[in-house]
């Protein structure tokens, strides 16, 4: 690998401009009308215009993409995430085209895209699933039917869906029947297909994620992440490793991971996602991510080990010591997503110009952000600005190290979650770790920023 | 006949019908009355409806169908 195009932008463009740098691959940077200015910009060896800001015309124009990366003589694509990283036809595209894709054989990413598939491919790797419907493409009648024995509530989802997209929960057969309709629209309207499963709902549980890297023969893990704390079913705030876990847990979750993984004899950095039900200690297995994660610097920060490096070589055929004696868990690392939002205002979007940027340093503290100071963070795309990730010893003393290093954090001229952040770093029940997938919205729902209780004196 | 401008209320892309396949708000030449949706801002992955704060006709666009927009910018003529 010489030269690779980058078929994203923002933070993860910028990562990925780093790890090629060590390597010694030059990078083309593709982008669109509107991120000229952006940073993975001013770092890649060149740039290239794709299209217009609307990222159907620009970062999802398959044909303009695939252009640009042949008109620049890339060797290989990197997907990052969203786009079209998991998307099996523009890897398929690519590799027809005689470039190296960075990602999973176009089938694996076909097969893992849609989510009742995914749960076929589970079952037979005998790794357990939330009780839901089994079959693909179900009728109406027969998704019915099979609720019952699911049992409610039990939450719609859109076959060729993920993240969060779409999902509906429905508390009865009648709500389920009103609830389908829509589900099927939105689904049709959103992914091109009308197809949804069903699974039960799980109102306490804890989102925990395995980390794996194959290169099509072996596949490791290097354990796993916790990211109970999701607002909309978007994280905010992830862990690693997922100290809700006993060790036998953590053993026999990520075996079940590599289970999987390995049935399809998977390539390249991948994540299957569980739901983890304490009280019971069970896990099922939701979906798998068939790309790079945002939250994937946490797996870097407790292992040593450079996911997008080992991508980068796993796609060009250089030999990766996948040895899982190799990986060691040492210590615990948290991140937090800093989005251009504003928490006091119901988290709206806040894009715009970015007039002072102070970044915090010290041991065990990284920044990894699409920020500069002088930036204009486009109103177009994904609101992530950066993410703050700290690794000490302990949970405990991650903790003091992230009140820290959030206090020396300072993003000028435009609102972000950073207040936000703030405050959760100093709930008791975040430093008890009692949380789950529900309880950041149950906290937000206490008004902690003072806004309704403003409103409504207004 | 006086003809106004009116501003975008917020920066980011322009839709003119609710959904893809659904028919525009509002086509050129169409009136609209105070409050009523004449658009889709969509703000990082937000949609926000862009609703009339005049009444009037709409003389014409100056946005196309999902293309870019800076809050302030011109986004359609009003006949008021």
């Amino acid at each position: 690998m010489r030269k690779l195009f980058i078929a994203n932008r923002g933070e993860i463009a910028v990562r990925i401009i780093r790890a090629a740098r060590e390597l010694g691959i030059a990078t083309v940077q593709a982008v669109s009308a509107a991120d000229r200015e952006m940073l993975a910009a001013q770092l890649a060896d060149e740039v290239v215009e794709v299209g217009p800001a609307h990222a159907s015309k620009s970062y999802l124009d398959q044909a303009a993409l695939l252009r640009a990366a042949l008109a620049s003589r890339a060797d290989a694509v990197h997907p990052g995430y969203g786009f079209l990283a998991e998307n099996a036809c523009f890897a398929a595209a690519v590799e027809s085209a005689d470039l190296v894709f960075v990602g999973p054989r176009p089938d694996t990413i076909r097969q893992f895209g849609n989510k009742a598939r995914a749960r076929e491919l589970a079952a037979a790797a005998g790794v357990p699933t939330v009780p839901g419907t089994s079959g693909q493409g179900l009728g109406t009648s027969e998704l019915l039917a099979q609720a019952e024995e699911i049992g409610f509530p039990v939450m719609v989802k859109a076959a060729a869906g993920g993240g969060g997209r779409g999902i509906r929960v429905a508390a009865s057969l009648n709500a389920l029947k009103r609830l389908l309709g829509e589900a099927r629209a939105e689904a049709k309207a959103a992914f091109g297909d009308d197809a949804v499963y069903l699974e039960r709902f799980l109102p306490r549980a804890r989102h925990v994620e395995v980390q794996v890297l194959g290169d099509g023969e072996r596949v490791i893990h290097l354990f796993e992440r916790e990211c109970s704390l999701q607002r909309r079913r978007q994280k905010i705030w992830e862990e690693a490793p997922a100290l809700c876990l006993t060790d036998r847990q953590r053993t026999a979750l990520c075996a079940s991971a590599v289970q999987l993984a390995a049935s399809v004899g998977y390539r390249g950095a991948g994540t299957l996602e569980y739901l983890f039900d304490e009280e019971t200690g069970e896990f099922f297995f939701i979906e798998m991510n068939t790309r790079i994660q945002v939250e994937h610097p946490l797996t870097e920060m407790v292992t040593g080990r450079d996911l997008v490096r080992d991508m980068l070589d796993i796609a060009a055929g250089i030999p990766v010591p996948l040895t899982q004696d190799a990986i060691v868990l040492r210590g615990h690392a948290i991140e937090c997503r800093i989005n251009a939002e504003d928490p006091a205002r119901g988290f709206l979007p806040a894009p715009g110009r970015v007039s002072e940027l102070s970044v915090p340093g010290g041991p065990g503290v990284r920044f990894d952000s699409l920020l500069y100071p002088g930036y204009t963070v486009p109103p177009f795309y994904d609101s992530l600005l950066g993410k703050l990730i700290v690794w000490d010893e302990t949970r405990a003393k991650a903790l003091a190290r992230l009140r820290r290093a959030l206090g020396e954090l300072r993003v000028g001229g435009i609102a972000t979650t950073i207040p936000a952040h703030r405050m959760l770093v100093d709930h008791p029940e975040i430093a008890g770790h009692a949380v789950h997938t529900g309880w950041l919205e149950a906290w937000l729902a206490e008004d902690p920023f003072g806004t309704k209780a403003e409103a409504a004196r207004a | 006949m006086a003809t106004k401008l009116i501003a975008a209320p917020l920066p980011g892309i322009f839709y003119r019908r609710p959904a893809p396949d659904q028919p525009p708000f509002k086509n050129e030449g169409d009136s609209v009355t105070i409050g009523e949706p004449v658009g889709l801002i969509e703000v990082m992955k937000t949609f926000t409806q862009v609703l009339a704060e005049e009444a009037g006709k709409i003389a014409r666009f100056l946005v196309e169908n999902e293309a870019a927009v800076m809050a302030g910018e011109p986004l359609y003529e009003l006949e008021v």
